[in-house]
């Protein structure tokens, strides 16, 4: 579903990501962990086509579609969805008709019908019953004065709106308390299906006791140094990183 | 509101809408600025001894007046002697004119414009009178509304029909002693609209002018005035646009607003004069002078503007609150982009007791757009217990435009209260990447971003000019990012 080969990435000339491979097939949940700056979100940014990351070498193919050639709108209309680290505020934009107009933007680009508005207001208040977000919330602005874990949750809940086929959430356990990492696990969780694919990046292996990944991974400066199965992630905690960065130094 | 898919089509096309030249037989005085030039236009207007009398009395005034420099804008000096005072498209005969008369390359023109004058095609409940250059050449639905008691007329036309009410409340908000281009303005003028609404009358429709500058070379001084007698109400709407060109041309307008006791009077205005090319080379230059008196007490006046247009603007609709309780109101958007300047606010006098007024001002920059508020609130010795909210925001897209507010405050009287509060923000990369990543296109996040920055002014227009302004507003400005 989705292969990355040899990426290379710079950042104002600066090289970050160094020849990563990644492939990730329909379904799976791929855990990428890995000390700060070790080029976890700039992955993230590169695949969703954000300016400013040039991409130096290698290719990544999703559904065999040559996605690093797409602008980052074309890439989510084919599914591709990146719940950020630091969610965005659109002070004035209406969160209820944001998303409403991203939903519809992509259905449109895929040849669907717009969604009615009855038929748009069902399916929000169900979505956001599965995280656990205030429907006042969704009559705000977007993300606009949201504390950090209403942020996370917003994001979750546009997710689970848009219905992606790969979804790369970046660090979305940060900054949250334990119930909120069980409501946003749990919503996670019931995305999960045979069509849809998730890499959940995190620093701690706490998200990973929530949501089991079928492979674990680990980057460190810019590429991926060691993959394996969730007790890697187990490891990771009991020994932290330094003796992988040790190794790959 | 949100941006519909109609809206992503606007905003495919693209550039200025209303570019085009309506080859037109005109009747075209000769540039140059003169008694002479004044006594022409009043005989063929028509006009009584008094009209006359009052246009010359201002113009030697103006005479001894200099041009303004201090608004926050740049142009070259202007040739007063290198403009046409009149152009009017040539009739068959005179008369007053029915629509059937009206020469119909005009009706094109403005059917071309969006706006049909014939009244089984107009926008349901809205009359509109429709200003060609110097001349207005059809009033619609007058007859409905004379019924109501309304009068709805051109002013060249009131000045010989309704001299008592002209003579009475002329110049009364606005006098030619008030500044430099209202008072060009009190010599030159040569049409615009008359609105009386009797007391107690609600008038049953919008009213609506449709200014257009057509004639090269030709200047554009119109003059509206509005009287709302006790407790009636009534709502006003203008749009303007011109051809595009290569020279400037000149618009100054004066606009008096009137309201007695418990009168409401709500002016709105879609101001999208031609704004000159990328390079800042032709354009209107929007010299205007807009003031309501509440005259009465629990008058309310409010002002609503978008303002997409011109090279340069220039203009403070603002409010004199007389009455005891009277209420005044400013929201404007103003967007500048290109090489566009916009010198805009306004002014809220309190002279009465427990007056109130508003502000809220949006300014929109892009490219190398310079947008500046000036607005002046000012409490009077006797405006126990007057109050004033201002709120005035700048959006800046892009890195080389500018945005400037200076907000002036007098307060005589201790009981006042002023507040202001100013915000400066920018579109940044970040939330344009956030909409993309969830399928949005740019200009569509853009026009998204800006339709929130502004909704609280378009929540105070007309229904139908609401979706118009903000259709509009995503025309200004595609394009502008990137
Ligand atoms: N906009 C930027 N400009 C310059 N350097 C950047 C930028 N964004 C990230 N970097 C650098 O790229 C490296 C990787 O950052 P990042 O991808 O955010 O790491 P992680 O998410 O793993 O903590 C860091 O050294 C960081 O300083
Ligand atoms: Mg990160």
């Amino acid at each position: 579903m989705l292969s990355i080969k040899n990426l290379q990435v710079a950042i104002e000339g600066k090289d970050i990501l160094r020849g990563l491979n990644l492939d990730i097939g329909a379904g799976e949940v791929h855990a990428i962990m890995g000390p700060n700056g070790s080029g976890k979100s700039t992955l993230s940014h590169a695949l969703a086509g954000r300016d400013g990351y040039q991409v130096t070498g290698g290719e990544v193919l999703f559904d065999g579609r040559d996605l690093l050639a797409l602008e980052p709108e074309q890439r989510a209309h084919l599914g591709v969805f990146l719940g950020m680290q630091y969610p965005v505020e659109l002070p004035g934009v209406n969160n209820m008709m944001f998303m409403r107009e991203s939903l519809n933007a992509i259905r449109r680009a895929r040849g669907e019908e717009e969604l009615d508005a009855v038929a748009f207001m069902t399916r929000v208040r169900d979505k956001a019953r599965l995280v656990d977000l205030d429907e006042k919330l969704l009559k705000r602005n977007v993300n606009a004065g949201f504390s950090g874990g209403e942020k996370k949750r917003n994001e979750i809940l546009q997710m689970a709106m848009l219905e992606p086929k790969l979804a790369i959430l970046d660090e979305t356990d940060s900054g949250l308390d334990i119930d909120a990492l069980r409501v946003i696990a749990g919503g996670v969780n019931a995305l999960r299906s045979p069509e849809r694919s998730i890499i959940l990046i995190t620093h701690y292996q706490r998200l990973l006791d929530y949501i089991e990944p079928d492979f674990v991974h680990v980057m460190v400066g810019g590429r991926i140094v060691r993959s394996g199965d969730k007790s890697l992630a187990l490891e990771l905690e009991e020994k932290g990183y330094g003796w992988i960065e040790e190794e790959a130094a | 509101m949100s941006p519909t898919p109609d809206t992503v089509d606007e905003l495919i096309r693209s550039g200025y809408q209303h570019g085009f030249v309506t080859e037109i037989e005109s009747d075209t005085v000769p540039a140059g600025l003169s008694e002479d030039t004044i006594r022409m236009i009043s005989l063929k207007k028509q006009e009584p001894d008094w009209m006359l009398e009052w246009r010359l009395k201002a113009y030697r005034h103006w005479l001894t007046l200099e041009e303004p420099e201090w608004a926050h804008v740049q142009h070259p000096p202007i040739d007063f002697q290198a403009i046409s005072y009149y152009s009017a498209p040539k009739k068959k005969g005179d008369g007053p004119k029915s629509l059937d008369e009206v020469d119909p390359q005009l009706l094109d023109a403005y059917n071309k414009l969006g706006i049909p004058l014939d009244e089984q095609k107009a926008l349901a409940g809205v009359a509109v009178d429709a200003v060609f250059d110097s001349v207005s050449v059809a009033t619609t639905f007058r007859k409905n509304l004379a019924e109501a008691g309304v009068i709805f007329c051109a002013m060249s036309e009131a000045v010989r029909e309704h001299p008592e009410l002209v003579q009475k409340y002329l110049g009364s908000v606005v006098p030619h002693t008030d500044n430099y281009f209202a008072c060009l303005n009190s010599a030159v003028f040569t049409d615009g609209t008359f609105v009386f609404i009797p007391r107690g009358v609600r008038c049953p429709m919008e009213l609506s002018t449709y200014f257009r500058i057509n004639e090269a070379k030709t200047g554009q001084f119109e003059r509206t005035l509005i009287v709302a007698e006790e407790g009636s109400h009534v709502s006003y709407l203008e749009g303007c646009t011109a051809p595009m060109r290569d020279e400037n041309q000149l618009h100054a307008a004066v606009v008096e607003l009137i309201a007695l006791e418990d009168a409401r009077i709500k002016y709105s205005t879609v101001q999208n004069w031609y704004p000159g090319d990328e390079q800042g080379r032709g354009g209107i230059y929007n010299f205007v002078t807009k003031r309501g008196d509440c005259r009465g007490d629990r008058s309310h006046i409010s002002w609503t503007q978008v303002e997409t247009g011109s090279a340069i603007t220039w203009k403070y609709p603002s409010c004199i609150l007389r009455g005891n309780d009277s209420v005044g109101e400013f929201y404007s958007v103003a967007v500048t982009r290109g090489m566009q300047q916009a010198d805009t606010g306004t002014k809220m006098i309190h002279l009465g007791r427990n007056t109130r007024s508003t502000i809220v001002s949006k300014g929109i920059s892009a490219g190398q757009g310079q947008n500046t508020y000036r607005g002046l609130v000012r409490m009077a010795q006797r405006a126990e217990n007057a109050r004033n909210h201002s709120q005035c925001d700048s959006l800046l897209i892009g890195d080389r435009c500018g945005a400037h507010t200076f907000p002036y405050i007098e307060v005589r009287n201790p009981t006042a209260k002023v507040e202001h509060e100013a915000t400066t923000s920018k579109i940044s990369e970040d939330q344009l990447f956030y909409c993309r990543q969830r399928g949005l296109s740019e200009e569509n996040a853009v026009s998204m971003i800006v339709n929130g920055f502004c909704k609280e002014v378009f929540n105070e227009l007309p229904m139908e000019f609401a979706v118009e302004a903000q259709k509009l507003l995503n025309i200004t400005l595609e394009g502008a990012v990137g």
